[in-house]
C-alpha cells in the first residue's frame, strides 16, 4: 500500500518539477538553465546506476555507455547530417542498447567488485580506441551542430541552449524518470531486490538472476547513453576524456552515493548539487575544488549514509 | 489408482571418489508424505538437489508425472511443479516477512502481474497475507528476516516454496536448528498447511520422532544407496536402518 502511494507521489512530484522548470525558463539566467540541463543529462546516467544499485551492483564504467551515446549522436550528426534531436537520442540509445546486450553476456555472471571492474575495463578499452582514432579527432574529439526538433530549427542567434533543447531535455527526462520509477515497482524491479538479497531463493522462485541482471544492465546503459546524447547536444562537442575516461565514470558513482538510491529524483538532485558545488568551488577555490568535493562526499557518507534523499525521508519522520 | 508423481531410475552421482548416489530407484505417489532419512553424507541432500535440477545426475533418469526431467534447470524443475525448502532457510534477509512474500507472490505466484505493471496490488497483497496466516507467521509480518527466530525462518522458507502451489515439495531438514520444544509446533503447522494444499511432500529429517509421527512412508539412504523403503514402523525397526541410520532405538532423538 505504502509502495503504491509512493509511486503516485513520485509521479506527482515529477509532473510538478517538470512544469516548474518549464515555467521558470524565462527567469533562469543562462548559466542556471545550462546547469539544470547538464544535470539532467548526468542525472540520467546516475539513474541507471541507481537501478544497478537496487540490484546490489555498482559499475565503475558507465562512462562507456555515456560515451557511446554521445559519440553515436555526434557521429550521426557529423557524418550522416542528422540534426533532429529525437533521432539523435534514439541513435544513442540504440547503439548503447546493442553494445550492452552483447557485453551483458559477459558481465551478468559477475557480481561485486568483478562486475564493477569489468565495466571499468570495457570503458578504458573504448577510451583507448577513441583517443587513437584520427577520424574522430583523437583526444580533441569533434564538434556537433545545433540540433533541430521535428523540422523546427531554433533561432540561429539564440545560442546553443534554446527553450526547444531545454524543454526537450526536461520533458524527455521526466518521462524516463517516471517510467523507471514504475518499472522499479514492478516484478522485474522486485526481482532486483531478490538478486541483491539472495539469488538462490530467486532462482527457486523461477526467476533467472542472470537474465534480470542482463535486463538491468541494458536499461542502465540506455539511460547513460541518453545522458550522453543530452550532454553532447548541450556542450556542442564530444571528446574521449569528457565521456569515456575513468574519472568520468567515477564521478557518476560519486553522485550516485551523494544522492542515495531511495527515489528516482535523487540522482537529478544530487547531480545538480554536484554541478553547483563544482562550479562554485572552481570559481572561488580553483586549486581546491577536488578537496571540497571530497569533503562533501565524506560528510554525506558519515552523516547521511542513505544519501541526500534520506533527508526527505527524515523530514517525513520515516526511517531511511 | 493414484498417480505416480515422481520416479527415479538408477540415479547415480559422484563427486570425485565420493559416491553421493548410486542406483537410486524411488517412486512417490501423489498425496504421499515421505520421510527421507540417513546419516550425514548418505546422499539425502544430493537426491534433493538432483530432483530440483540444482545438480545433474551422472546416470539414470528422473521422471515427474511421467515426463523425463533429467538434467533440467532449477527454473524448469520449478516450472514443472517441484519446489523445495532449505536446511538453511534461503530468504531475502534485508526485507520483512511480508515483503519476502510480496516479492515471491509478485514474481512467481499465480496472481503475479505482468512484469512492467506495479507489483503491489490488492490480489498480491491478499495472497501474501493469506499465506502468512496459513503458516501462522502473520505476527512477524513487519519484522526483518535477519532478526527472526529460526523457527519462523523455517516456516517462511517453506511458505515461500509453496507460493507457486507446487505439486510436490521437498523439505530439507525442516526442523534442524529448532529447539525440541518448538519443532513439533513448526512441523505440525507445516504438515497441516501442506495437507490442505494437497501437495506431495518429501522431507529429509534427522529426528526419528518427527519422521515417525508425520511420514506415511520412509526411505532410508546409506552411502548413496536406498537402504530401506516402506512404512515408518517397518523401516524404523529394520535392524540395518537402526544400525546405520538411527544409531539407537527410535523414540529418542539422536544428537544433531
Amino acid at each position: 500500500m505504502t509502495r503504491l502511494r509512493r509511486v503516485r507521489l513520485t509521479t506527482v512530484g515529477i509532473a510538478v518539477a517538470t512544469a516548474a522548470l518549464l515555467a521558470l525558463w524565462p527567469l533562469l539566467p543562462a548559466w542556471a538553465a545550462h546547469t539544470v540541463a547538464v544535470s539532467l543529462g548526468g542525472g540520467l546516467v546516475v539513474l541507471g546506476l541507481l537501478i544497478l544499485i537496487r540490484f546490489g551492483l555498482v559499475s565503475f564504467g558507465q562512462g562507456l555507455f555515456f560515451a557511446i551515446g554521445g559519440y553515436a549522436a555526434a557521429l550521426a550528426n557529423q557524418f550522416l547530417g542528422i540534426t533532429d534531436m529525437l533521432v539523435l537520442s534514439v541513435a544513442g540509445i540504440a547503439a548503447a542498447g546493442a553494445v550492452a546486450w552483447a557485453l551483458g553476456y559477459i558481465v551478468r555472471g559477475h557480481r561485486g567488485i568483478f562486475f564493477a571492474m569489468l565495466n571499468l575495463a570495457f570503458s578504458m578499452i573504448l577510451f583507448g580506441i577513441l583517443a587513437k582514432t584520427v577520424v574522430l579527432g583523437s583526444t580533441d574529439g569533434f564538434s556537433v551542430g545545433v540540433p533541430t526538433l521535428l523540422g523546427f530549427a531554433p533561432d540561429p542567434e539564440a545560442g546553443r541552449l534554446t527553450f526547444m533543447l531545454f524543454g526537450y531535455i526536461v520533458v524527455f527526462t521526466a518521462v524516463v524518470a517516471w517510467w523507471v520509477d514504475r518499472i522499479l515497482a514492478s516484478p522485474i524491479g522486485y526481482a532486483g531486490q531478490g538478486v541483491r538479497e539472495n539469488e538462490l531463493r530467486l532462482r527457486y522462485l523461477g526467476v533467472s538472476a542472470r537474465g534480470a541482471v542482463h535486463i538491468a544492465y541494458i536499461a542502465a546503459a540506455k539511460l547513460a547513453a541518453l545522458g550522453g546524447v543530452f550532454t553532447v547536444l548541450l556542450i556542442g562537442h564530444v571528446t574521449p576524456e569528457d565521456t569515456a575516461y575513468w574519472t568520468k565514470s567515477g564521478e557518476f558513482v560519486f553522485v550516485a552515493i551523494l544522492g542515495g538510491s531511495g527515489n528516482v529524483a535523487a540522482p537529478f538532485i544530487a547531480q545538480t548539487v554536484f554541478e553547483l558545488v563544482r562550479t562554485f568551488a572552481l570559481q572561488y577555490a580553483p586549486d581546491a575544488w577536488q578537496m571540497l568535493l571530497g569533503i562533501t562526499l565524506l560528510l554525506v557518507i558519515l552523516f547521511l549514509p542513505g544519501g541526500l534523499w534520506s533527508l526527505a525521508d527524515r523530514l517525513r519522520g520515516r526511517d531511511a | 489408482m493414484p498417480e505416480v508423481l515422481l520416479e527415479t531410475r538408477g540415479l547415480g552421482k559422484r563427486f570425485g571418489a565420493v559416491v553421493a548416489a548410486e542406483d537410486v530407484n524411488v517412486s512417490v505417489t501423489a498425496g504421499e508424505i515421505v520421510g527421507v532419512i540417513g546419516a550425514n553424507g548418505a546422499g539425502k541432500t544430493t537426491f534433493c538437489n538432483m530432483v530440483t535440477g540444482y545438480l545433474t545426475p551422472d546416470l539414470g533418469q528422473i521422471l515427474f508425472r511421467g515426463k523425463d526431467i533429467t538434467g533440467c534447470s532449477v527454473g524448469q524443475a520449478t516450472e514443472a511443479g517441484i519446489h523445495r525448502s532449505f536446511q538453511i532457510p534461503q530468504l531475502f534477509p534485508g526485507l520483512t516477512v511480508y515483503e519476502n512474500l510480496l516479492l515471491a507472490v509478485g514474481v512467481f505466484g499465480h496472481r503475479r502481474p505482468p512484469w512492467w505493471q506495479p507489483l503491489v496490488r490488492p490480489e498480491v497483497e491478499n495472497e501474501a497475507t493469506a499465506i502468512m496466516e496459513r503458516y501462522r507467521i502473520a505476527e512477524s509480518a513487519t519484522t526483518r528476516v535477519d532478526r527472526l527466530p529460526q523457527g519462523v525462518r523455517k516456516l517462511l522458507d517453506i511458505a515461500m516454496a509453496m507460493v507457486g502451489q507446487p505439486a510436490m515439495i521437498l523439505l530439507d531438514e525442516p526442523t534442524s536448528g529448532i529447539s525440541t520444544k518448538e519443532k513439533f509446533d513448526v512441523m505440525g503447522n507445516v504438515i497441516d498447511a501442506l495437507r490442505k494444499s494437497g501437495a506431495t511432500v518429501l522431507f529429509v529429517e534427522h529426528d526419528m520422532e518427527v519422521v515417525g509421527r508425520y511420514a506415511d512412508r520412509v526411505i532410508a539412504f546409506r552411502e548413496g544407496r536406498v537402504l530401506a523403503d516402506g512404512t515408518p514402523d517397518v523401516v524404523l525397526e529394520d535392524p540395518a536402518v537402526i544400525e546405520h541410520v538411527v544409531g539407537r532405538r527410535p523414540g529418542r532423538a539422536p544428537d544433531a
